[in-house]
């Protein structure tokens, strides 16, 4: 009746057009050519890519619209671009270049009504929100929201947000836990399952991930659609191949690799 | 050598690149256009959209390209709608208080039902009612494609596949000269490649 298939996701940081932090595939011309890299996740069965762009000034920004342009014409597979988003505008060069979605997330805290606009424009179904969350004694959820790359207090309640940004039509959340990202301990289940059940859009789990098997508790346990991971596949430790085939071992339904 | 022309039609909304690389890929001498001269002109048209269904239809008609799409679609030239492209052609959305489409197929776009997430966002298996229609020809049995929509088509006998989703959701339909489907070929690797190649060669044929 329904068939509800989990995403893997693998994540991409770029500056300046270019993957940054190191992709480590033993035989790729290039480590930092975007379109090799995602060329390489599309054959190993990526379901989806997400490109995070950590340029600090705009100036540089629209060296990423070219290389949503270059993924796009090499690469048919959905993928997302986030990071430094302010505007319908800065949306609109991202997506007419050929994203299919935009992920906003500091600016959508600053201004709310950023995420009704970009929904309005371009619809729900490119309108990511991502939420960095931090487990806080000081909100009603244990969890509260960080901007800024996790350094900035908001004071804002992680399920409460979640709901709101639906509400204002965001068509998917990023969901990355600050206490988790970079530890390889895990996804936060606690955060991951409280916004699962309190929204009715998919949610991406990210932040934690060490093993194939902290994939699967993201969804068994966690209640994600999709579940995103950079270093475990970036070094070679794990193909995306390998992670469906955890997942299916483990009775998650994902696509198989290669169809 | 010579590679069929195709039109997409281009009505100004959200991002329509995906199809014309796509197609691109798929061996098409492909161009987004909203001229009616350019689109007479193309072994095939392709109608693609994204996004909600009323600033879609809205577009197209100020543009006058609801006639343009009509006129081919009767011509009998291969004729492709995707995702929102797809709704189009039926007779409305209930989507946003409602809107008339171009009733090419006569039923309606109803919301997804309650019970699952909305939007579909992700990549399903079709199952085939018509495996034998030349859109799927070179597909196995196991083709997953990329969905992303809140609404989708009432089921009718023009229906060629469905996905599961809250029920049997209206993946693919056809009629004659006309193919259409909810999901998007241009973004479902090497499946959706071989579709956009088999409407290609449909258009060749043509």
């Amino acid at each position: 009746m329904t068939i509800r298939a989990i995403r893997v996701i693998p994540c991409l940081d770029v500056d300046e057009g270019r993957v940054v932090k190191g992709v480590n595939f033993v035989d790729i011309r290039d480590a930092g050519d975007p379109v090799e890299l995602a060329a390489r996740y599309d054959e190993q069965g990526a379901d989806e890519l997400v490109f995070l762009d950590i340029a600090a000034s705009s100036g540089e920004r629209n060296t990423t619209v070219e290389m949503a342009r270059a993924v796009a014409e090499q690469v048919f597979i959905p993928f997302t671009i986030g990071g430094g988003i302010r505007t319908v505008d800065d949306a609109r060069k991202l997506l007419m270049a050929g994203a299919d979605k935009v992920s906003i997330n500091t600016a959508a805290v600053k201004r709310p009504e950023l995420i009704r606009e970009i929904s309005r424009e371009f619809g729900a179904q490119c309108c990511v929100v991502a939420i960095d969350a931090r487990s806080s004694p000081d909100t009603a959820s244990g969890f509260e929201v960080f901007t800024h790359g996790g350094r900035t207090r908001t004071g804002v309640d992680t399920v409460e947000w979640a709901k709101e940004v639906v509400r204002l039509g965001a068509g998917e959340i990023l969901l990355t836990s600050m206490n988790r990202d970079g530890t390889k301990d895990g996804f936060d289940i606690p955060l991951t399952s409280a916004i699962s059940e309190a929204i009715n859009v998919s949610v991406i789990a990210s932040g934690g991930v060490g093993t194939l098997d902290h994939l699967v508790e993201g969804v068994t346990d966690g209640g994600a659609d999709a579940v995103l991971a950079a270093s475990i596949f970036h070094f070679g430790e794990h193909t995306v191949a390998e992670a469906k085939e955890a997942m299916q071992d483990a009775g998650v339904t994902v696509r198989p690799s290669g169809r | 050598m010579n590679q069929p022309r195709l039109a997409i039609l281009d009505y100004g909304i959200g991002n329509l690149h995906s199809a014309l690389k796509g197609f691109d890929h798929a061996g098409a001498d492909v161009r987004l256009t909203a001229e009616a001269a350019d689109i007479e002109a193309a072994d095939g048209v392709v109608l693609p959209g994204v996004g909600a269904f009323g600033p879609c239809i809205d577009a197209l008609r100020n543009r006058g390209l609801d006639e343009v799409a009509l006129e081919r679609v009767a011509s009998g030239i291969p004729f492709f709608g995707i995702c929102i492209g797809m709704q189009l052609l039926f007779g409305g959305s209930e989507e946003a208080g409602g809107h008339t489409g171009l009733g090419v197929f006569d039923r309606r776009i109803v919301r997804i039902p309650d019970g699952v997430k909305r939007p579909q966002m992700q990549w399903n298996v079709l199952e085939y009612i018509d495996a034998g229609h030349r859109m799927f020809t070179g597909l196995g049995d196991d083709a997953w494609m990329y969905f992303v929509h809140s609404y989708s088509a009432e089921p009718g006998d023009d229906v060629l596949a469905t996905c599961a989703y809250g029920g049997d959701l209206v993946a693919a339909v056809a009629r004659d000269n006309v193919w259409a489907c909810q999901f998007h070929p241009e973004k479902s690797g090497r499946n959706g490649i071989r579709i956009l190649e088999n409407f290609v060669a449909a258009a060749k044929a043509a």
